[in-house]
């Protein structure tokens, strides 16, 4: 398989090495993605299946600018009208395409933006995803903070004025196991007002622990819909199981979440069927789960430790915000997220658009933040970040900037009961 | 008409228009007091739940009465919940209910809001409970205390007007509370109508907080309430629907 991402670091073994590339290169080494590992809870749901039955139908070549115009005429955005506004066809009606997203954005949200700031606790990671900054092979800093560093990093990012904050792992379960996990998160009840996670998906119980915790809301990239090519860039570790990882906002809203959010990596397969498929895992989870609030994301491939050439290939801006008109014509009443992978240009004008929440004062490294936040030189040990961020806004500036647009930076809207 | 007051749980006010909670700005407030004569602002808790807080609720002015509402709340036990934290947060004795297990459409939840409100009344709340217009729901509602009802116009946000207008009437014509129209007006003129139907009172937000002028609208949202009401309590005329009226009688052949 020839791609940008493999990297064989000199740390590692020769036996680790001969690993590495036999997974690599023969797929009859690497596990069945769609088989799960014993301990993997399974559950009973249709959603799936018709997710991924909308997806095989959908051709995108095969709308017309007829098609686009009339979606955009229509007043309930149908299924078809949405593959309408993702195909091709959509790209030259990008500004009409804007202009509609912006009024369903203004009537369902008015001219709100949420902030937030995301803190990663740990890096460790049993998982190979040859993109990843924290997959096994990458020979980065691991870390995984203590409590009190937790504490710590939480007292200086609510002393910015933060009051959301999603925390964030990689992918062990023996390194950051779901208790540790708890605890970080009764202590971010402590600093902030809404806490959410993204961390490796779990079973219904262990979603209602967390929930119990003090966590309302799950975020599950499912980082590509294409099961063929999610085999080929998830070579080995849990996060190999595909339909595991799949059901895991279903099992979060079982576990007592209040919301879940969604995502692909754009970049990683064809952008407009994986867009097509996040949508509508979100589309038939509310028909499901009616009372639930759900988000969607569009992060694109970015360059990480030793590997910056990683890239996000065909999504450029314009693809990036067609998406998220679509998104926004096709669910109107969905949150948008827009994070710090993307330019300061991009998201000033997206929020506009588009988004209903977006990053500041991020770091996707580990202990991190007074050192980027205060500029002094920190005594502690830091863990090597996720990926490179491209806008590295403070909230001060990021607030600053939101109103400057005419809009309403909102800390916090919502109440754990 | 000097003498014509709203009265809700006892208070007395002299505005028809409350400001909702739905997309809040200082702006906003400022017009809605200034321009639009509100005299209620409703505040959602969950966005008072900010350290910003201090911010919102000291730009109340003295004498704006602040209604609570319970929106986040998917079950009457959550609303209840929510209720209780807002007169420990100060926010008063007013509590509007909104219970949504729908997250799409907003739309609330009758049965729940039933539930909450008689728990809350017992409690000694002012209870504004926001519900789908339906006449039985809107009975038991008074049954459990309610101090007004204030059924739904057309979907949150949406703008659409009286989607619901017979429905509405009904309320009106059969309730003895007073029924105040929420959700779903977007211009003065549905505004004027809902007062002219009858209506005491009318609450918006999205059609002020997108409004291009927002200082504009505000007063404009005030004339044409004061316009409905006006209508409302000097009888409306007769309004022809098709055609003139007959001027040789239909009844001429009767004799004495």
């Amino acid at each position: 398989m020839e791609n940008q991402f493999f990297v064989d670091s000199e740390y590692l073994s020769k036996e680790a090495l001969e690993t590495k590339h036999r997974l690599e290169k023969d797929k009859a080494s690497r596990k069945n993605p769609m088989e799960y590992f014993p301990e993997m809870e399974r559950i009973e749901s249709e959603v799936c299946g018709n997710v991924l039955k909308q997806m095989e139908e959908y051709e995108p070549s095969n709308y017309t600018a007829r098609d686009v115009l009339n979606a955009l005429e229509h007043e309930t955005c149908s299924v078809e009208d949405f593959k309408a506004l993702l195909s091709p066809a959509a790209e030259p009606f990008l500004e009409q395409m804007a202009q509609r997203a912006g009024k369903e954005t203004a009537k369902h949200f008015g001219n709100t933006v949420y902030l937030f700031t995301p803190l990663y606790i740990a890096n460790y990671c049993e998982n190979y995803c040859v993109y990843c900054g924290f997959n096994c092979y990458n020979h980065i800093k691991r870390m995984r903070l203590t409590m009190e560093q937790i504490e710590h990093e939480m007292k200086v990012i609510a002393d910015s004025g933060m009051e959301e904050i999603l925390l964030l792992t990689g992918e062990s379960r023996a390194q950051s196991d779901v208790h540790y996990i708890g605890e970080a998160c009764k202590l971010a009840r402590k600093y902030f007002r809404m806490v959410g996670i993204e961390i490796y998906p779990v079973n219904t119980e262990e979603y209602k622990y967390l929930h119990e915790c003090g966590v309302d809301y799950v975020t599950v990239f499912q980082e590509t819909y294409d099961i063929e090519k999610y085999e080929q860039l998830h070579l080995a570790g849990h996060k190999r199981v595909w339909p595991y990882r799949f059901d895991a906002q279903e099992r979060a809203l079982r576990g007592g979440m209040r919301g879940v959010a969604f995502s692909a990596l754009l970049g990683l397969s064809d952008f407009r069927k994986d867009a097509l498929a996040s949508a509508m895992h979100v589309y038939y989870l509310q028909r499901k789960y009616p009372h639930a609030e759900f988000s969607l994301s569009c992060p694109r491939l970015r360059p990480i430790v030793n590997n910056d050439k990683i890239n996000p290939l065909d999504v450029h801006e314009k693809q990036l915000c067609q998406i998220l008109c679509a998104y926004r014509i096709f669910l109107p009443f969905v949150g948008i997220t827009v994070s710090s992978r993307e330019s300061a240009e991009f998201r000033n004008g997206i929020v506009k658009i588009a988004a209903t929440k977006v990053s500041a004062g991020v770091s996707t490294g580990i202990g991190d933040h007074e050192s980027k936040y205060s500029g002094k030189e920190s005594d502690g040990e830091q863990g090597d970040e996720q990926f490179e961020i491209d806008d590295n806004r403070s909230l001060k500036k990021m607030y600053a900037d939101i109103e400057k647009e005419g809009l309403q930076p909102v800390l916090n809207e919502y109440l754990y009961v | 008409m000097e003498k014509d007051k709203l009265i809700i749980g006892g208070h007395e006010f002299t505005s028809r228009f409350i400001l909702g909670s739905g997309k809040y700005s200082m702006k906003l407030i400022e017009a809605a007091v200034k321009d639009a004569g509100a005299q209620i602002i409703t505040l959602a808790v969950r966005r008072a739940n900010t350290k910003e807080q201090e911010n919102i609720l000291d730009y109340i002015p003295e004498g704006v009465t602040l209604l609570p509402n319970t929106s986040g709340a998917r079950t009457a036990e959550e609303a209840v919940r929510i209720a209780r934290l807002a007169r420990e947060l100060g926010c008063g004795d007013f509590i509007k209910i909104e219970i949504m297990r729908d997250s799409k459409y907003l739309l609330p939840d009758n049965e729940a809001t039933v539930r909450a409100t008689e728990i809350l009344a017992k409690e000694g709340f002012v209870v504004m409970p926001y519900m789908y217009p339906d006449l039985n729901t809107a009975r038991d509602l008074a049954n459990a205390g309610a101090a007004t009802i204030m059924p739904l116009a057309s979907p949150i946000g949406s703008n659409k007007g009286l989607a619901t207008r017979e429905f509405i009437q009904i309320l009106i014509d059969e309730i003895d509370l007073p029924i105040i129209v929420d959700a779903g007006i977007g211009r003065p003129s549905q505004a004027c109508e809902a007062m002219e139907m009858g209506a005491a009172a009318v609450m918006a937000n999205t059609a002020l907080a997108t409004a291009g002028n927002l200082t504009g609208m505000a007063c404009a949202f005030r004339q044409a309430i004061e316009a409905g009401r006006n209508a409302y309590l000097s009888g409306l005329g007769r309004v022809l629907t098709r055609g003139a009226s007959a001027s040789d009688p239909l009844t001429g052949f009767l004799r004495d």
